[in-house]
This record gives C-alpha cells, sequence and structure tokens, in this order.
C-alpha cells in the first residue's frame, strides 16, 4: 500500500519544487525560494546533503547513482526537481 | 610499495567511525580492503555505513573519476590481515586495547608489512613497544570524515624507520591524502592544542558562562574556526574525546585534560555526538 500521488497523477516540476521548498524551509528553518543555492549560503553542511539523496530517494522511489551523484543536482529545489523528473519515468517537465 | 593502488592490500582493524572512514577512503580510491571487527552485526553495519561514505564522498566530488571502486571484504579473525600490504588499527581509544590489536597482527603480517594505528593521542612508541618490530609502526591521525579532509598528521615515533615512512607516504599518495610530519608526545600535535579548547569549551557551558551555540558562534564568528569546539567534538564523538581525554590527562597531569562533569553526563546518557543523533547539539531535528 502506498499513499503516493504520483501512482495516477505525472509530478510535474512546479509540485516537486513546491514540496521540497517546504522540506528546506522546515528543515533549515529559513526561508527557501526555489532557486537558492543552500550550499553556497553556508545554511547547511555536506552531510546534509547526503539527507537529501535519501530524502529523494525514499520520497520518490528513485536509486540516484553514477554521475547523477553530484553536488551540483543538490544545491537548488529547482535542480533537484528537474533530477527527480529525469529520474522519474512519468514525470512531466515544467515546460514540456 | 608504491603509489598504484593495485600495489597496495589494506587491512583495517576496528569498523567504528574511523575504521569506517578509512575504508571508505581506501575503497574510492581502488584499494581494497579487508575490515576486522568483533561481531557479525558490527560488520554488517559497518559496511552499511562504509556505503554510505561512499555515496558522500562520491556526492562531494572527492573520489578520483579514473579509479574503479575496489572491493570490500569483512572478517571476525584479524588471521585475515596475513596478507595485506597495511595493516590499519582503528580500535578504541585506550592503550592496552590498541597494544593488544597492534601486537597480534604484526605477529601475522608478514615483516615489512607497513603498520599504522590511528591513534589521536597515545605515543607512538608506547604502542610500538607491543608490535614485534617496532620499527615498522608509526602513527596517522585522519581526521573525520577522512575521505574528506586531504590533510592528515602523520606521527614519527623514535623507532619508526626510514623505510616505514617511505612506505607511508606512498599509501598517502595514492590515498590523494597530505601528511604533515611531527614527532612523537601525548596527543601529538593537533589533540594537545584541540582537546583542551572543547573540553574548556564544554566547561563553559557546564557553568552557565554561555550556551552551546554562543560559544561555538564566538569561535567561528570571531576568530574563523571553520566549525566551532563543541560541533567538532560531536564529529570526533564524544565517546571517544572523553577516552582521548583521559590518555592526555594520565600523561600529562595537565588539568584542563580532566574530562569535565557535563562531558561525563552527556556520554553516560549515551549522547556521543553526530554517530548517536545527539551530543552538544539535537541531529535529529537539525539540518546540518
Amino acid at each position: 500500500m502506498t499513499d503516493r500521488t504520483t501512482e495516477t497523477t505525472p509530478l510535474t516540476a512546479e509540485a516537486v519544487e513546491s514540496a521540497l521548498t517546504g522540506y528546506l524551509t522546515e528543515k533549515i528553518k529559513t526561508g527557501i525560494k526555489a532557486d537558492d543555492d543552500i550550499f553556497a549560503s553556508g545554511l547547511v553542511s555536506s552531510m546534509f546533503a547526503m539527507q537529501l539523496v535519501v530524502h529523494l530517494e525514499s520520497t520518490y522511489d528513485l536509486a540516484i547513482i553514477g554521475p547523477e551523484l553530484k553536488l551540483d543536482n543538490f544545491r537548488t529545489a529547482r535542480a533537484m526537481a528537474a533530477l527527480v523528473l529525469r529520474l522519474t519515468e512519468d514525470g512531466v517537465a515544467a515546460d514540456a | 610499495m608504491s603509489t598504484d593502488p593495485s600495489d597496495h592490500r589494506l587491512a583495517v582493524v576496528g569498523g567504528g567511525v574511523m575504521g569506517t572512514n578509512i575504508a571508505a577512503l581506501a575503497i574510492g580510491h581502488g584499494v581494497p580492503v579487508v575490515l576486522v571487527d568483533v561481531s557479525e552485526e558490527l560488520l554488517a553495519q559497518a559496511e552499511e555505513t562504509i556505503a554510505f561514505k561512499l555515496r558522500h564522498a562520491q556526492l562531494m566530488g572527492r573520489l578520483p573519476a579514473d579509479r574503479t571502486p575496489a572491493k570490500l571484504l569483512t572478517s571476525l579473525s584479524t588471521a585475515d590481515t596475513a596478507d595485506a600490504t597495511t595493516v590499519i588499527e582503528a580500535v578504541t581509544e585506550i592503550a592496552d586495547t590498541k597494544a593488544e590489536v597492534i601486537g597480534e597482527v604484526s605477529r601475522i603480517v608478514r615483516p615489512g608489512t607497513l603498520l599504522i594505528s590511528n591513534t589521536s593521542c597515545i605515543p607512538i612508541d608506547e604502542l610500538a613497544s607491543a608490535a614485534a618490530r617496532a620499527e615498522e609502526l608509526v602513527g596517522v591521525h585522519f581526521m573525520n570524515p577522512a575521505y574528506m579532509i586531504t590533510m592528515v598528521e602523520v606521527i614519527r615515533g623514535p623507532r619508526t624507520s626510514d623505510a616505514t615512512m617511505t612506505a607511508v607516504n606512498h599509501l598517502l599518495e595514492t590515498l590523494g591524502r597530505t601528511g604533515l610530519v611531527v614527532n612523537d608526545a601525548p596527543g601529538f600535535v593537533i589533540n594537545q592544542l584541540l582537546h583542551p579548547l572543547i573540553n574548556s569549551a564544554a566547561r563553559l557551558v557546564q557553568d552557565g558562562v554561555a550556551p552551546v551555540e554562543v560559544v561555538d558562534g564566538l569561535l567561528e564568528g570571531c576568530l574563523g574556526h571553520a566549525t566551532g569546539p563543541l560541533r567538532t567534538a560531536d564529529l570526533i564523538g564524544l565517546d571517544n574525546l572523553v577516552d582521548s581525554l583521559n590518555v592526555l590527562y594520565e600523561r600529562t597531569g595537565d588539568t584542563a585534560c580532566r574530562p569535565c562533569d557535563h562531558l561525563l553526563d552527556l556520554v553516560d546518557a549515551g549522547k556521543f555526538g553526530r554517530k548517536t543523533g545527539e551530543g552538544f547539539y539535537d541531529y535529529r531535528k537539525l539540518a546540518s
């Protein structure tokens, strides 16, 4: 059993971005916009990057491996949303 | 030995924080590792941790792109260190425990095998007395996380040979690390400076002079420390820190190294820092 709505509704960049900005804002306790670079701002440590990897994998049922496992994919909510869409077969890009 | 990863076979004894750090560093640099610990449960946990740390290292761009990660084997027996070109002991920071491991493996491996202690405080010459060949032991104080921090403190004991120093330089170069060599002393350079600082910082919190965040904030913001002493302590592991402070206090008599009550209370409560999710900070809630 699962509560993932993605079983029937394609993911959109906006929906993933929104979910991720909410997640980041809650974790970092600072308002985060979709294109804020959370590492450049010094708000989080490199360990938190791994928390983000695990969060995306468990939330969106992904395996982030090989060349996709790089920090640039996790710098912003927008970059993470793009990664999720690339790795999710039923994803629909914002400009599609 | 050379700087070609295929010439190296590493055995790591102890699968805790530093043992898994060193194993991940080596595997990620193409050097195969045999990890030895005392129970299947600990080895299974260490394997998971090493896989996680390898991913972290890759994520942060800290692994050489031109090398295939090497294999990890695990074992319950130090006899499986026999074929290693280097053995690194990374067991609990208790002198008798480390000496026992060094004595045991030094009698299993071939003469000429590089023996490294990852001790953070115990004088190398004290440990060398337990080894079959004292001249083959050298200290390498890897930082945590070892796969992220390229500088290491290399401790040359009074009996460490030139051949051992050459061998350790080759290994460190293979692992992409840079060593700065120091002479033997309790705590060497880093921890003779750092540990009393952390203990003093904990005592300031204990005495109500300032809360944890303020102590760290002042050293970070005013003195330019990248990480404050209490956050550093959580990364080291407070249990390990107390063991190291005891080593320093017993050998130097410096009261600044006698673990303060606040530190001891945290350890008694099982709050060891990052590895248990809570220490001076609560990592179950923080995004850092």
